[in-house]
């Protein structure tokens, strides 16, 4: 009897959907326009907050942020009238009007704490509040599209190149002016409106078409990609403080690709991965020029790379020879465990244990900047006009680093040596069965991983100028997984984007700093359980996790045959 | 279990060479001895079948043949050669296995699956495959080559860049047949081909092996279908208990009434036993 109700009711709910489902997208417009309108209007009477926000027609911070949340709602609401079949303009509209919500509730807490009260809010946020509304009932009411892959636009080389540039400048363009919002509770509102802005486009399918024309012009992409990295410090007029950032992200970066090596193609979980790190830098520094260094040989910089690498290949041979016949959790036990040797062992070799090697708990200081025939890293140099600081001359040379990391890390994913770390990871005894060196491989992966965080590491002695033991604590290894884990295992630009957000968050959200370990904690949970396989996932991992799929695995079928024509 | 048809009659000439040979091979887990004092010769071209019930050891001394296992006693020797107890060693040394439980590499394509098999007969290594000379692209084209050329051979021509799990499970048997031939062995070892298999495939896939065996591989089967194994086989074994209850051609094993009872009329015993797959 109560099923029969249950059924009744649902057929009726579905009834008020069906004919609501054609002014969805009616709904889902007037709410953009009411969004983009409230930027128009005053948020607060009080002028000295979140920049200026009471001024009507002078949009500023907040209401430029929430016109542009407004603006993509419009154009969303559009598609929706069109209804193009490999977009979901619906889905994305959801994510638009829920993110609007957290964007105008973010922006109430803000004017209420900071001004001292809800009185202070004035009409611009409720309407605003009305928008978000509308913008989600109509997301909510539009009829689910099923995507079809194979009805993907498909344009002329070059327009899709065009759209992969324009992508990418806008990229440079967003990553500049976010870099450039100093108040905390601006770049918070900020962020919430990129993030709603980029899951609203994946939601709608975006996100697949975008990946679907970057198969297509892989070069384009690489060198467009590099170019716009290149480009990103003549954007900072010779500010020090956010190509500091910047280069910390690179070097975090490149560590999580050497990292990425190992645990996302080889599948071994490596839990003391930054000890290689610290070698590096510590070879780095021994080697320098610094007059606290202990080793008296000071060959050229290129001489200290290569040694910085050879030990830091060397430590990872002679952790994995034994450690690698154990597998699984025994194995990231056992390379924790490596991770606080490696620690500890430089906290003691300071004379009094052993040879002084390290100085100990003081580290080693003072170490010069890099001076590549007669060009200082440590000067300010003018380029066309703008002038590029020391942290910049840094980020050049990390920057050729990281594409040499990327280099070494897709040229062997695609390689015979990348399909037995593959096979390894997928079924470790047919592996064996089939005649690949299981063995071999697994050393090779910790080799290469160990060498590539050891050539980063001597880098990062000069540019942090002293190495100390406490640097490399346990945690820095846990950041550098939850990079990888984060972004996407296995994939070059999931890793690049994990590492951007673990680094650059902390630093620009000072006020939650206290609260970094918990936030990064509930951000990885909240991944494993929505999003297991990362932010930018290889379609391998994807399947791994979403076995039932059919979408998914036709689209990774339709990507296959792309890249074999 | 009435098996009408004749052998198969083949005009294939078996050749005299010995290819594999198994002295005494022994396996104990413990207290339980699992294969006891197995020996079997397989020739050139020769395709021999290992039937029994089920816990009776076949993939046991399968274990054993291809390094997985280390036997407790007895040698195996290939063209001549001991083999070491190493999977890999075995691989090289020119003998190559299929799972009873499909192992293939899911998330990997049909062609992936097949250019892994590859890997022990290929050699490039870190350095070559980043620096990506001529010798690298020579022999990456040459293992996408051979690789594609062993797809068409078991009839997966057509399948090369669909993924090995959404591969129809006769098509994943056949997928694995082609990744171990992709590791030029002398002889294959095929632990249940068709079980699973309808009765169509079942007859595809004994064409696949006669295919097989005319170009010069030695061929060992485990299988229940006894149909499929009597008109596939030049000679049977049949083990029962770890132990050979009687080797002989297709016509001697299936007339004798003790592989019957073994498999009919057995003591609930034969059950305890469990095969490690």
């Amino acid at each position: 009897m109560s099923t029969v109700l249950e059924h009744g009711n649902d057929s009726r709910v579905d009834g008020i959907r069906n004919r609501l489902a054609p002014r969805a997208a009616g709904l889902a417009l007037a709410g953009g326009v009411v969004l983009l309108l409230s930027g128009l209007l005053s948020w607060s009477y009080d002028d000295r907050i979140l920049g200026d926000i009471s001024i009507r027609f002078y949009p500023a911070g907040i209401q430029v942020y929430v016109m542009v949340l407004g603006a993509v709602a419009i154009a969303l609401a559009v598609l929706l009238f069109r209804r193009p079949g490999w977009l979901d303009p619906g889905r994305g509209l959801k994510a638009i009007g829920l993110g609007s919500l957290v964007f105008v509730a973010g922006a109430l807490l803000a004017i209420t704490v900071q001004a001292g009260g809800l009185v202070n809010v004035n009409e611009g946020a409720w309407v605003a509040l009305v928008g978000a509304l509308l913008v989600l009932a109509g997301g909510g009411l539009a009829a689910e599209v099923d995507l079809d892959v194979r009805t993907w636009p498909r344009l002329k080389s070059s327009y899709e190149i065009l759209i992969i540039v324009l992508a990418l400048a806008m990229l440079l363009f967003v990553t500049a002016y976010t870099l450039d919002v100093e108040n905390s509770a601006t770049f918070g509102t900020l962020l919430v409106t990129i993030l709603t802005v980029t899951v609203g486009l994946l939601m709608a399918g975006l996100g697949e078409y975008i990946g679907f024309i970057g198969q297509n012009n892989r070069r384009p992409l690489v060198l467009s990609a590099f170019l716009v990295a290149f480009l990103f410090p003549f954007t900072q007029g010779g500010s020090n403080a956010n190509m500091s950032i910047a280069t910390q992200i690179l070097i975090f970066a490149a560590t999580a690709l050497g990292l990425n090596i190992v645990v996302g193609l080889a599948g071994l979980l490596d839990l003391g991965y930054i000890a290689f790190l610290g070698t590096g830098a510590y070879v780095g520094a021994m080697l320098s020029e610094s007059t606290f260094a202990t080793i008296g040989w000071k060959p050229p910089f290129f001489v200290v790379m290569l040694c910085g690498m050879a030990v830091a290949a060397v430590f990872g041979l002679i952790i994995g020879s034994p450690t690698l016949r154990v597998s699984g959790d025994y194995l990231a036990i056992v390379t924790l465990g490596f991770g606080e040797i490696f620690r500890l062992a430089m906290f003691n070799l300071d004379g009094n244990n052993g040879p002084d090697l390290t100085n100990g708990p003081n580290g080693i200081p003072g170490i010069p900047d890099l001076n590549f025939f007669g060009f200082d890293f440590g000067e300010t140099h003018t380029v066309a006009g703008i002038p590029l600081g020391r942290f910049s001359n840094y980020y050049f040379l990390l920057l050729l680093l990281v594409a040499l990391v990327i280099l070494v890390f897709s040229r062997l994913n695609d390689s015979r040596i990348g399909r037995g770390w593959v096979a390894i990871r997928e079924d470790e005894r047919a592996a064996e069965a089939m005649g690949v060196n299981v063995f071999g491989l697994k050393l090779l992966a910790f080799a290469v991983g160990a060498s590539l965080a050891g050539l980063a590491g001597t880098i990062k002695a000069h540019q942090d100028t002293s190495v100390t033991p406490d640097q490399y604590i346990f945690l820095e290894s846990a950041f550098l997984l939850a990079a990888v884990v984060l972004g996407g295992m296995g994939t070059v630009a999931g890793v690049l984007v994990g590492a951007t957000i673990l680094k650059l968050l902390p630093e620009k959200l000072r006020e939650v700093n206290d609260y970094r370990l918990f936030s990064f904690g509930l951000l990885l949970v909240l991944m494993m359980r929505f999003r297991p396989e990362g932010l930018v996932p290889s379609k391998r991992r994807q399947l791994e996790f979403h076995e039932d799929d059919e979408h998914l695995v036709e689209l990774a079928q339709t990507e296959h045959l792309e890249e074999s024509k | 279990m009435t098996v009408t048809e004749s052998p198969q009659s083949s005009a294939h000439h078996i050749g005299d060479k010995v290819v594999l040979e198994a002295n005494d091979v022994t396996m104990r887990f413990g207290g339980l001895t699992a294969v006891d004092s197995v020996s079997m010769t397989v020739h050139e071209g020769e395709i021999v079948g290992l039937i029994g019930p089920n816990g009776a050891g076949k993939t046991t001394f399968f274990n054993c043949l291809t390094g997985l296992y280390i036997p407790t006693e007895g040698k195996v020797t290939l063209n001549g050669a001991t083999l070491p107890p190493k999977p890999l060693k075995v691989v090289r040394a020119g003998m190559a296995r299929t799972f009873q439980n499909i192992r293939l590499f899911n998330n990997m394509t049909a062609l992936e699956n097949v250019m892994v098999g590859r890997y022990c007969r290929t050699s490039s290594m870190a350095l070559t495959s980043i620096l990506r000379g001529p010798k690298f692209r020579r022999e990456e084209a040459e293992t996408r080559e051979r690789a594609q050329e062993l797809l068409d051979y078991v009839g997966l021509g057509s399948a090369t860049e669909i993924l090995a799990r959404n591969l129809p499970y006769g098509d994943q048997r056949r997928l694995e047949i082609a990744r171990a031939i992709a590791t030029d062995p002398q002889i294959l070892l095929l632990d249940e081909p068709t079980a699973g298999m309808n009765p169509r495939e079942t007859e595809e896939t004994m064409h696949l092996i006669f295919k097989i065996r005319e170009s010069g591989l030695a061929v060992v089967v485990i299988e229940h279908d006894m149909r499929f194994i009597f008109n596939l086989c030049d000679r049977v074994l049949c083990l029962v208990q770890g132990e050979v209850l009687i080797e002989g051609s297709p016509g001697e094993v299936q007339s004798d009434p003790r592989v019957i009872e073994a498999y009919i009329g057995g003591d609930a015993e034969d059950d305890e036993e469990e095969e490690n797959a």
